[in-house]
């Protein structure tokens, strides 16, 4: 046993001087516990990474968080003081990323977090400079959703979110969009993934006749709403947020969700999106990559761990002019050149960040897609 | 609010509370015979739900080598046990049984065409696989500690429940699953639609119950597990096992639980860490019966149900919140007006 060790150990050493310059990039992610659901697809796209830029390789260190906030806490903290890494990507939670932005901050290790809330770059702050964030902001799908809304005729809306940071992010951002927009908001109604039945929201939110209801909800609890407000006669229009981009609502769903409008990654549309639009490609690239290697199609979750590290990718060769990885200056340059990162093409759209936008997306970072005949097609 | 409303809320309070009845049944049925706080209860929901989801879509579930590869490990012990005793030697046949039925469970699940069983075989092989974990469950955790102090079988508990929600993840993986409800038909009646699943739920919960009451009242078994209940050690003189009071509630618990899955899938979404805040519901209901009276842990279930459909009608933010406050002066009102009874040990 202790011979099996030395030997280890020495191998390892003699691997350490003869290998080229190395950037450890830690990865966080919940594939184990009630985000699981989001966690998996990013923890599967860590070995589809860039592992080397220029004659630099990339190390990439995998933890699993149980999506719960305090192991992520001591994953960044483990990360940081034992492996010494020049950047995170992850967790996979909102109050994860949340929890994990005072430890990188004082330690100055740049953060990409792949997480749903833009509270984790806004406002912004001394702290969250160190903070990146992979998907697109809330507000972002909001504006087409609304544009939608008002376009179509929507006079009056509903809101049916679920009783977290997602489900209230989006009933903040609704309600200021849609007042701008004249649509006026006659129910606002929570609920909990497992609830068992939504009974009594739904009867509210008939009972106020709103044209239409958006259901922002994260993942396949979406569902839910949707089939009982369709069962209860709601005969208005449904609209969903980027939460419900997977192919598990159109499963559960069913019938019951045909005509649903959402704006969401181009992932799910892939063959629909004209050439000329430069995600396509990378989006394939990575998508083909995903089920080759696991039989499955990625949820677009993955997408925002494939995307950081194609951030990383861009921005490493920049920063190695500052400083060796591994020491403090190398950070400081890697965060300052993510900063600058300028038409970075990934698969669910173009970065392009600024000193007060930390997630960088436009409108090329979302399409507007509906269910038709069971499954996902744009709208047009 | 007007009565259409306050009747379609009360249908679906009553459809969820009788759920929670079954399940604080259950709880209370295993607490008062074992003194275990069956967290783990809630598994069996899930469990059974995304089982019968699986069956339906047709793809065989691994949670059948789960069962087999308890029933060996349970079987190994068993073995031991016997050989360490110098009177009885030999493999008896209940043991050879039990193993031969888990694997001819795997045998069924991957030979049969699961997708076009009618639905009664679909929820007998769900039962058929689900079930046996109760009993295996308590024998592999709880057996061996049969005489702790209730902390540690608590804390046994809790550490059960938690690996299972992970071997859920396992088995299930992480998306919910629905399954398709028992007939399509609803009623009318009056302004009220009713869709029969929530009669079909309504009605399987009061025949088990009433099943359940001649079960206690009418057989020798029953009337064993009442014994236990009421006074370990006396029963144990009466020549009641103990091992055997233990394994028949958890057999209880776990069909119950599993029927509730089954039975609630057709509903909502399951997923594979669902199970936990149904059964806790549950547990309010049996804490509103002081953890001790059958008729008014089902009473207080129905409440729960009921609050929970009323409350998400008039503030659904804060329906968990309202809820789960119920537990509090029931708590208190509890301690305040019975007699403290010190545990012995």
């Amino acid at each position: 046993m202790l011979l099996k060790k030395i030997t280890a150990a020495v191998a390892l050493a003699t691997l350490a001087t003869t290998a080229f310059a190395q950037v450890k990039v830690g990865v966080i992610t919940s594939a184990t516990g009630p985000i699981a659901l989001v966690g998996i697809p990013q923890k599967n796209t860590v070995p589809l990474m860039p592992k080397k830029v220029g004659d630099l390789t990339i190390e990439y260190i995998s933890l699993d968080d149980a999506s719960d906030s305090t192991a992520s806490v001591t994953a960044v903290k483990k990360l940081i003081s034992e492996n010494n890494v020049d950047a995170i990507i992850g967790p996979s939670g909102s109050p994860n990323a949340m929890g994990a932005i005072g430890f990188v901050a004082e330690a100055g290790v740049p953060l990409l977090a792949p997480v749903g809330t833009a509270a984790v770059v806004l406002p912004m702050t001394e702290q969250k400079k160190w903070v990146f964030k992979t998907t697109q902001n809330d507000d972002i799908i909001a504006k087409a959703l609304v544009e939608h809304m008002a376009k179509n005729g929507v006079k009056s809306l509903g809101l049916f979110g679920t009783g977290d940071p997602y489900g209230e992010n989006w009933s903040k951002v609704m309600t200021a969009l849609a007042e701008k927009n004249g649509i006026q908001i006659v129910a606002n109604e929570k609920f909990q993934r497992n609830d068992t039945s939504v009974t009594g929201q739904t009867l509210k939110i008939i009972g106020a006749k709103p044209d239409a209801v958006l259901i922002a909800a994260p993942g396949s609890s979406a569902v839910l709403p949707q089939t009982s407000l369709f069962d209860r006669g709601y005969k208005g229009k449904y609209y969903q947020t980027h939460g419900a981009a997977l192919d598990d609502f159109l499963k559960l769903g069913g019938k019951k969700v045909e005509g649903t409008i959402l704006a969401a990654s181009l992932m799910l549309v892939l063959d629909e999106i004209p050439d000329s639009n430069p995600a396509k490609k990378v989006a394939a690239e990575y998508m083909g990559a995903y089920e080759k290697m696991y039989g499955n199609k990625p949820a677009t979750f993955g997408a925002n761990v494939y995307d950081a590290g194609l951030l990383l990718q861009k921005a490493i060769p920049i920063a190695e002019k500052k400083g060796k990885p591994g020491t403090k200056e190398f950070r400081a340059a890697l965060r300052d050149a993510l900063e600058q990162t300028k038409e970075l093409v990934g698969a669910q759209g173009v970065y392009n960040m600024t000193p007060e936008d930390h997630s960088g997306f436009d409108e090329r970072g979302r399409e507007m897609i509906t269910v038709k005949n069971g499954a996902w097609a744009l709208l047009k | 609010m007007d009565l259409q409303i306050a009747l379609i809320l009360g249908q679906d309070g009553v459809t969820n509370g009788a759920i929670y009845a079954l399940l604080a049944l259950s709880i209370l049925l295993v607490f008062t015979v074992t003194r275990v706080l069956l967290i783990p209860l809630g598994e069996f929901v899930s469990f059974g739900a995304l089982t019968m989801a699986a069956v339906q879509s047709g793809t065989p579930n691994s949670i059948v080598w789960l069962v087999a590869g308890l029933a060996v490990v349970e079987a190994a012990l068993d073995l031991r046990v016997r050989l360490r005793s110098p009177s009885r030697r030999g493999i008896p046949l209940s043991m050879v049984l039990k193993v031969a039925y888990a694997f001819a469970l795997v045998v069924l699940m991957y030979q049969l065409p699961l997708a076009d069983l009618p639905m009664a075989a679909q929820v007998l092989l769900t039962l058929a696989v689900v079930v046996p974990l109760g009993p295996q469950m308590y024998r592999l955790f709880f057996q061996p500690i049969a005489n702790a102090p209730s902390l540690v079988l608590l804390i046994v508990s809790i550490a059960v429940h938690v690996a299972m929600v992970g071997v859920g993840l396992l088995l299930f993986g992480p998306s919910g699953a629905q399954t398709k409800p028992f007939s399509e038909a609803g009623f009318e009646l009056g302004p009220l639609m009713i869709n029969s699943q929530s009669l079909w739920v309504i009605a399987m919960s009061l025949a088990l119950i009433i099943i359940l009451y001649q079960f206690f009242e009418r057989t020798i078994y029953g009337k064993a597990l009442r014994a236990t209940a009421i006074n370990r050690v006396g029963s144990q003189l009466m020549g009641i096992s103990p091992v055997f009071a233990g394994r028949a509630s958890f057999l209880l618990a776990s069909f119950i639980g599993t029927l509730s899955g089954v039975m609630v899938a057709p509903i909502t979404t399951i997923y594979f860490d669902s199970g936990f805040i149904i059964s806790l519901k549950g547990f309010v209901g049996a804490i509103i019966g002081g953890l001790a009276s059958y008729p008014l842990a089902a009473v207080g279930a129905v409440l729960v149900g009921l609050l929970e459909a009323f409350s998400s009608f008039w503030a659904s933010t804060y329906k968990e919140v309202i809820v789960f406050t119920l537990i509090i002066p029931f708590l208190l009102w509890r301690s305040l007006t019975s007699r403290h009874v010190e545990e012995e040990e």
